[in-house]
């Protein structure tokens, strides 16, 4: 049997943590050759990241520990290899890039230093490095390839920063590409240049590519063959396309049919009637940034709207500046036929009970120092009139009952639930207030894809039971088109193109809507492949 | 830059102007020196006399007014113990601590970071624990009783290093090893928790994930990122010698400005206690500003 370029055969990770010995991998096998793209997918904590940092001996030892298995370079196991050995090995033969590019790019050296460094590293002498790694900036497609060699990391976009990455990982021409997650803080028609890169440069140096990632659009889009993973195991492996069209373990089926974007979308709304909220030409402006320029938005009783767009866009300057956390520069926001602009304090006070917040990230918008019980309850002791303290416990016991969680866990400590489950408590905290409009800003985007559909469908769920209104940011086109009953496109503070949602997915007006449509990534490698041949001619069009 | 620095100097002007009339006023109330210095059986006038060639006669206010225009012209007034211009004994005593702060701040830089970032490499490890016991231990023992204790051994016992004055390098030995046990113990630890931090840092794994090799993740990668709150520390410990280490300084009878100060006021030098208080609070302020410019030239991200 030949020797693959890289194997991973048996391979089982432990780590000894205070709650006890987990299993991160059990017994994993997969294999890379030159030339091929191989996907790891699976949700977090499946230990699809664990065998990826054992062939680069990222795996802290304790409290990591390897408890068999072999990984083999072109036949030759590096687990029997010397320290000095593996250190040889990675940046020169085996290269990796990281999710948050500014996170792992040292905020204190410049890019130039940074990326000649891996050339110094291995030996070369550091003025060809630095050569090189102008060489390198140039094709990565670096905007002002020559300024940007002594630019700080911090001086760049994301997209640009994860090209940085790319250029200092291919610095010594390595035979493997390792990519954690590389595109997943990513706007989407960025992501969609950082893997055409990708890929072009694999056509270019014939390396093998290893991509980890929780995407399957990513999968359909990159990857030759897949390994899907669950709970340390993998659960099943194969072609990209066939395991997509006919995956075998119920996980699988599981996650293709968790994957956003392929639901029915809902009929018009109707928008007869006084609206529940009106924000009539919204500016708001940070010193001289002129962050929403001019923006209008009607929200009727039931509806909900979402917002798209990119990083950068006002998305979420728009949502802040209704809610007032951060008020407009100018403009109207009528709730109810008031004015919100014009209320004072006392008045602004009451009505905040019918406006509630979900955020990003429920690690930190939840107090880490309150039981589920004080977080929920905080409300009624701002707004007495609400609920008489009396019946607090049971509401609280309603209210979890309601997000799919159990009573019994009010007693506890965020930190004691998992991202989902903290999202609930979130939905739940802003539930208590007895809200007529709920604003999610990216209120799934943190999670994972079966944990996000779950939490779409509770929000779905209250809206039917409720009445509830949303206003939904997000920058993740798939998961509004399940949701949402009117979206909204901005870019630069302005709207792009508004309309329902059916409108907005199969008759955009505007190339730009076309072009977020053309780059987010569907899970159907078929419909993916089509999609590409799209945006390239989209490309041609719009260069030419 | 320059304008960041023109703020700086204006609010710190404006605090010094504060402290010299408080200092000022407060001094005068212990009293006139003139008991101190004439002789006990001098006779009235020539005690009258004393006071009018010094101005202690006049008003409060009137004084005041008098030593702020001698200042306005760069006249710090005069020293009444040794007859010469206070502003030249102070920076003749502020010179001799200028040196002891240097040196020992250059040894314990050096020597902390090293230790520090060494702990922190393998944090829990032996060296880690002993590294964290000693300099527990410098942190908090009392300088006072390490100064005598040191005498005793080195100089009186052992008779290897001269008890105090200065002359010889052999002298500086003992002040420089007392002084620098306790910023020693201090900034350890800081560079040890900050070094933590940041070798746990994403970059830090993108650099191993590179091949690079320890030393250079450590104290190349690692080093100007930790050096960050360590700084601070080692600007208070530095503002803190230069600020007088009068015990020290008065136990090896070192002419630095602590000792200076301690004598002046003892001896109610009125000109000399006002004259070293400004250059203190000058040392201060420019060590502040040099702080904040290595700031700057460490974080690229900082710019003023």
């Amino acid at each position: 049997m030949a020797d693959h370029l890289l194997e991973v055969r048996d391979l089982s990770v432990e780590f000894h943590t205070a709650a006890g010995t987990v299993k991160a991998v059990q017994n994993v096998n997969w294999y890379l050759d030159r030339g091929e793209t191989l996907a790891i997918l699976g949700e977090s904590g499946s230990g699809k990241s664990v065998s990826a940092s054992a062939v680069m001996n990222l795996i802290d030892m304790p409290p990591g520990k390897i408890t068999s298995g072999a990984i083999l370079l072109n036949g030759k196991d590096m687990l029997k290899m010397s320290a000095e050995e593996r250190r040889a090995i990675n940046g020169a033969k085996i290269a990796m890039i990281f999710q948050d590019p500014l996170a792992h790019l040292n905020p204190v050296f410049t890019v130039g230093w940074q990326i000649a460094e891996m050339m110094t590293t291995h030996g070369r002498p550091r003025d060809k490095a630095a050569a090189r790694a102008r060489d390198l900036l140039h094709r990565v497609g670096l905007p002002e390839p020559d300024l940007a060699f002594g630019k700080y990391p911090h001086q760049f976009s994301g997209g640009q920063r994860q090209r940085l990455m790319i250029a200092m990982a291919l610095a010594c021409k390595p035979d493997i590409l390792i990519a954690d997650e590389p595109t997943t803080a990513l706007d989407v028609t960025v992501q969609a240049q950082v893997l055409a890169l990708l890929e072009e440069l694999q056509q270019e140096t014939g390396m093998g590519l290893l991509l980890i990632t929780h995407d399957l659009g990513v999968v359909a889009e990159i990857a030759d063959r897949v390994v899907v993973m669950n709970g340390g195991q993998i659960v099943e492996t194969g072609n990209a396309s066939e395991v997509y069209h006919n995956p075998q373990h119920p996980y699988t089926k599981k996650l293709i049919a968790a994957a956003p974007g392929s639901g029915e979308m809902p009929e018009e709304s109707d928008r007869r009637g006084e609206p529940l909220l009106r924000a009539t030409d919204l500016h708001k402006y940070y010193s001289a940034f002129h962050a929403l320029k001019g923006v209008d938005l009607t929200i009727m009783p039931g509806e909900t709207v979402a917002v798209v767009g990119e990083s950068g866009s006002g998305k979420s300057t728009l949502a802040r500046a209704i809610l007032r956390l951060d008020d407009p520069s100018s403009g109207q926001i009528h709730y109810r036929g008031k004015d919100l602009m014009t209320l004072g304090p006392r008045e602004l006070f009451g009505l905040r009970r019918d406006l509630q917040m979900v955020f990003q990230d429920p690690t930190q918008s939840l107090n880490p120092r309150m039981t589920v019980f004080q977080l929920i309850s905080e409300a009624w002791a701002i707004h007495p009139e609400i609920l008489p303290r009396k019946q607090w416990r049971d509401r609280v016991a309603e209210l979890l009952t309601k997000v799919g969680l159990k009573p019994e866990m009010a007693v506890r400590y965020p930190h004691q639930f998992s991202g989902g489950q903290r999202q609930r408590i979130a939905i739940a905290r802003a539930l208590a207030m007895e809200p007529k409009l709920i604003v999610c800003d990216e209120a799934v985007s943190a999670l994972d894809v079966s944990i996000q559909a779950q939490v779409i469908e509770l929000l779905a769920g209250l809206r039917r039971e409720m009445g509830l209104s949303y206003l939904f940011i997000a920058h993740d086109l798939p998961v509004v088109r399940d949701f949402a009953d009117r979206v909204i496109v901005m870019k630069s503070g302005e709207i792009v193109e508004e309309g329902p949602v059916r409108q907005i997915f199969e008759a955009p007006r505007k190339d730009y809507t076309r072009a977020l449509l053309a780059a987010s990534l569907d899970p159907d490698p078929e419909i993916q492949a089509a999609r590409r041949t799209a945006r390239m001619e989209l490309e041609m069009a719009v260069s030419a | 830059m320059s304008k960041f620095i023109g703020k700086r100097a204006l609010a710190s002007a404006v605090s010094l102007i504060g402290l010299v009339i408080l200092v000022f006023f407060l001094s005068r109330l212990t009293g006139d020196p003139t008991d101190l210095y004439l002789p006990l059986d001098a006779s009235v006038e020539a005690r009258e006399q004393f006071r009018e060639m010094h101005g202690f006669n006049d008003p409060l206010i009137v004084q005041f007014g008098r030593y702020v225009g001698d200042l306005v012209q760069g006249d710090f007034g005069e020293s009444i113990r040794q007859a010469r211009p206070a502003m030249q004994v102070v920076l003749e005593a502020f010179t001799w601590t200028l040196a002891l702060a240097v040196i020992t701040m250059t040894f314990v830089t050096i020597a902390a970071i090293v230790v520090g970032s060494l702990a922190a490499f393998r944090a829990g490890g032996i060296f880690d624990r002993l590294a964290t016991f000693f300099s527990l231990i410098g942190a908090s023992a009392p300088d006072f009783w390490i100064a005598i204790v040191a005498i005793v051994i080195f100089s009186v016992n052992l008779q290897w290093l001269p008890t105090s004055g200065t002359g010889s390098a052999a002298h500086w030995v003992l002040p420089v090893a007392v002084l620098f046990i306790r910023p020693f113990g201090l900034i350890v630890q800081v560079v040890r928790g900050s070094m933590i931090n940041v070798l746990s840092s994403a970059y830090v794994k993108t650099a191993r994930a590179k091949g690079v090799r320890t030393l250079p993740i450590i104290f190349v990668h690692g080093l100007r990122n930790a050096m960050l709150p360590v700084i601070t520390v080692i600007g208070d410990q530095a503002a803190a010698i230069l600020n007088g280490a009068v015990v020290v300084e008065t136990i090896f009878g070192f002419p630095g400005i602590g000792k200076l100060m301690i004598d002046s006021i003892l001896l109610r030098d009125f000109s000399v206690v006002l004259a070293a208080i400004m250059i203190s609070a000058l040392a201060i302020f420019l060590m502040n500003l040099l702080i904040d410019i290595a700031y700057a030239l460490l974080d690229p991200r900082i710019r003023y």
